[in-house]
């Protein structure tokens, strides 16, 4: 069987369309390069979805917890000590089985039990926790003279967070929230090993390298595929987070804006 | 029996102990894994500092690979690989009269004598077995970690100190262990909790491993029993045991955060550093 023909039956493996049965015996490179490759469709999905929704989570938990009155104060530092305080892995499971009870009470619940919609919700709330105490942060470290310019020329209210405060506490934060994507994405690859089940095999990308790995006693060649599946998509995080830093850092002289340092992080 | 005597008597059933002691389990794993990943890290970071350039490519690619690679997919391979380095060493030792190829097709077969553990042995080596591949993973991964901080944390150390040290007459070993040494952990301390923070809760990872640790129990008690099978029936109630472990986790944290706050204030004592002046002129 030719390479081309595994890449038609396996490249959409991940999402159910194509050959229905996984290989059993006999495995080629290019099936473990396929089949690993297309269950990274479900690690981009997973991180994208997270990300894009988390980061307006996140903006709100941090003026929350920048805000005077505690009753916005005081959820939006549990909320955030509580994500961040716990492994992601206990989380997981968790919500999973959070969801199986809920389902009794009400069918409303029942994707929930799934992976693609319970896991997302879960990472959606780790990111926007982890997010938010990176923005509250960049937020305390606003410039003072920046917060008095704004007053100066007459800004007050949505005007001024809009156009002095949220600007320069996204570029603050940056660099950071960066590192908080890719360790994100990393993150993603818990989801099938904790709880969610993988319907019809329709797993990640480390499912399925979990899977050769446990077929052939050869950690050495799925593993390292995996790995660098990964490296590319970090790859991708950083140039276009590095496009938004550059977009975000436009009005600065060139030795004053911030480079993102990469400091991936391991396990949240 | 019903209300509070029916579940004081259900929490503290056999399954429960083996519960309540995973939970030792978990703290063992710390208790072992954070100094043997202080100690990998602190001859990861020497040996990136060496002036020999091939040692110190050594360490620079230890603390980069295991930083770049993602989170859990190390830990999978890592256990299997080194089982596997194991029994091939072993089997080359022992049996170094057997033909056969090692690798046949999907199988890794090694002969009798060189299985790790034996295939004999008791129960309780086969679980410490596992234990020690599980730290040594950790230590492997989290000293690349620890690396890195201190590795930053030796050229934080002002270079007047290693000057004056210098000017007194020490060699660069002497420097380095009498100055150097004793003046980086303030500059390594936040790094190293962000790491130990890291490191408690990536303990539950240690399920993946094939250890018997909380979030296995956690599963296994919480699952539902039937009357048939069990003098204490319920449903599923994984739920709350999972509860009980966010809770657990959630506190120990807390716990770290306060320790390792009171530490950072003891060790800027005397140092050179805004935290330490801060103290003295408290003091004066």
């Amino acid at each position: 069987m030719s390479c081309w023909i595994t890449i038609q039956d396996y490249a959409l493996r991940s999402v159910g369309i194509g050959e229905r049965l996984l290989p059993k015996e006999d495995f080629t490179l290019c099936q473990q390069f396929t089949l690993i490759g297309s269950g990274m469709i479900w690690n981009v999905y997973f991180g994208a979805v997270a990300l894009l929704a988390g980061f307006f989570l996140a903006t709100a938990l941090a003026l929350g917890k920048n805000a005077d009155n505690r009753l916005l104060r005081k959820p939006a530092e549990w909320f955030i000590f509580i994500f961040r305080g716990s492994p992601l892995f206990i989380q997981f499971f968790f919500a999973y089985f959070l969801f199986l009870s809920l389902k009794q009470v009400s069918p409303v619940f029942a994707p929930f039990t799934a992976a693609w919609l319970g896991a997302l919700v879960t990472l959606f709330f780790n990111t926007a926790a982890y997010s938010g105490e990176i923005f509250y942060g960049a937020l305390r470290s606003v410039p003072k003279g920046d917060l008095e310019a704004a007053d100066a020329y007459g800004f007050s209210g949505w005007k001024k967070f809009r156009k002095i405060t949220w600007p320069t506490m996204l570029r603050l934060a940056w660099p950071a929230y960066t590192n908080e994507a890719i360790f994100l994405f990393h993150a993603t690859t818990l989801v099938f090993f904790s709880g969610f089940p993988a319907w019809r095999q329709k797993g990640d990308a480390l499912y399925y390298a979990n899977y050769f790995a446990d077929k052939t006693f050869n950690p050495f060649i799925p593993y390292p595929i995996l790995a660098g599946y990964f490296v590319l998509l970090t790859l991708v995080i950083v140039s276009l987070y590095g496009l938004v830093n550059r977009r975000l850092n436009r009005h600065l002289p060139q030795g004053v804006r911030r480079k993102i340092r990469l400091r991936p992080n391991l396990i949240r | 029996m019903s209300g509070l005597s029916w579940l004081s008597c259900y929490l503290t059933t056999g399954k429960h102990m083996s519960f309540y002691l995973s939970f030792g389990t978990v703290l063992m794993l710390l208790a072992i894994t954070a100094p043997v990943a202080l100690a990998f890290g602190f001859g990861g970071a020497m040996a990136a500092r060496s002036h020999f350039l091939p040692v110190s490519w050594i360490g620079k690619t230890y603390i980069a690979i295991v930083r770049g690679v993602p989170d859990i997919a190390f830990f999978l391979f890592f256990v299997i690989a080194f089982d596997q380095a194991i029994e091939w060493v072993r089997h080359k030792t022992l049996c170094p009269d057997w033909t056969d190829p090692i690798r046949q097709g999907n199988d890794f077969v090694v002969c009798d004598a060189a299985k790790a553990p034996l295939s004999t042995a008791a129960q309780w080596v086969h679980e410490v077995y596992g234990f020690s591949l599980a730290v040594f993973t950790f230590a492997i991964v989290f000293g690349a970690f620890a690396a890195n901080v201190l590795y930053g944390a030796m050229r934080a150390v002002p270079r007047a100190q290693m000057e004056t040290a210098e000017a007194y007459g020490m060699t660069h070993r002497q420097a380095f262990w009498r100055i150097l040494v004793p003046q980086m952990w303030v500059y390594a301390l936040p790094g190293l909790s962000n790491l130990w923070m890291v490191l408690i809760k990536a303990t539950p990872l240690l399920f993946l491993l094939g250890v018997e640790d909380i979030v296995y129990w956690a599963r296994e008690l919480g699952g539902s029993k039937t009357a048939k099978f069990t003098d204490y029936p319920h449903g599923d109630w994984r739920m709350w045991y999972f509860l009980a472990l966010l809770v657990f986790y959630l506190l120990f944290t807390k716990v770290s955060e306060v320790v390792l706050e009171r530490l950072m204030v003891r060790l800027s004592h005397g140092q050179a550093t805004q935290a330490g002046e801060k103290q003295r002129k408290a003091e004066a």
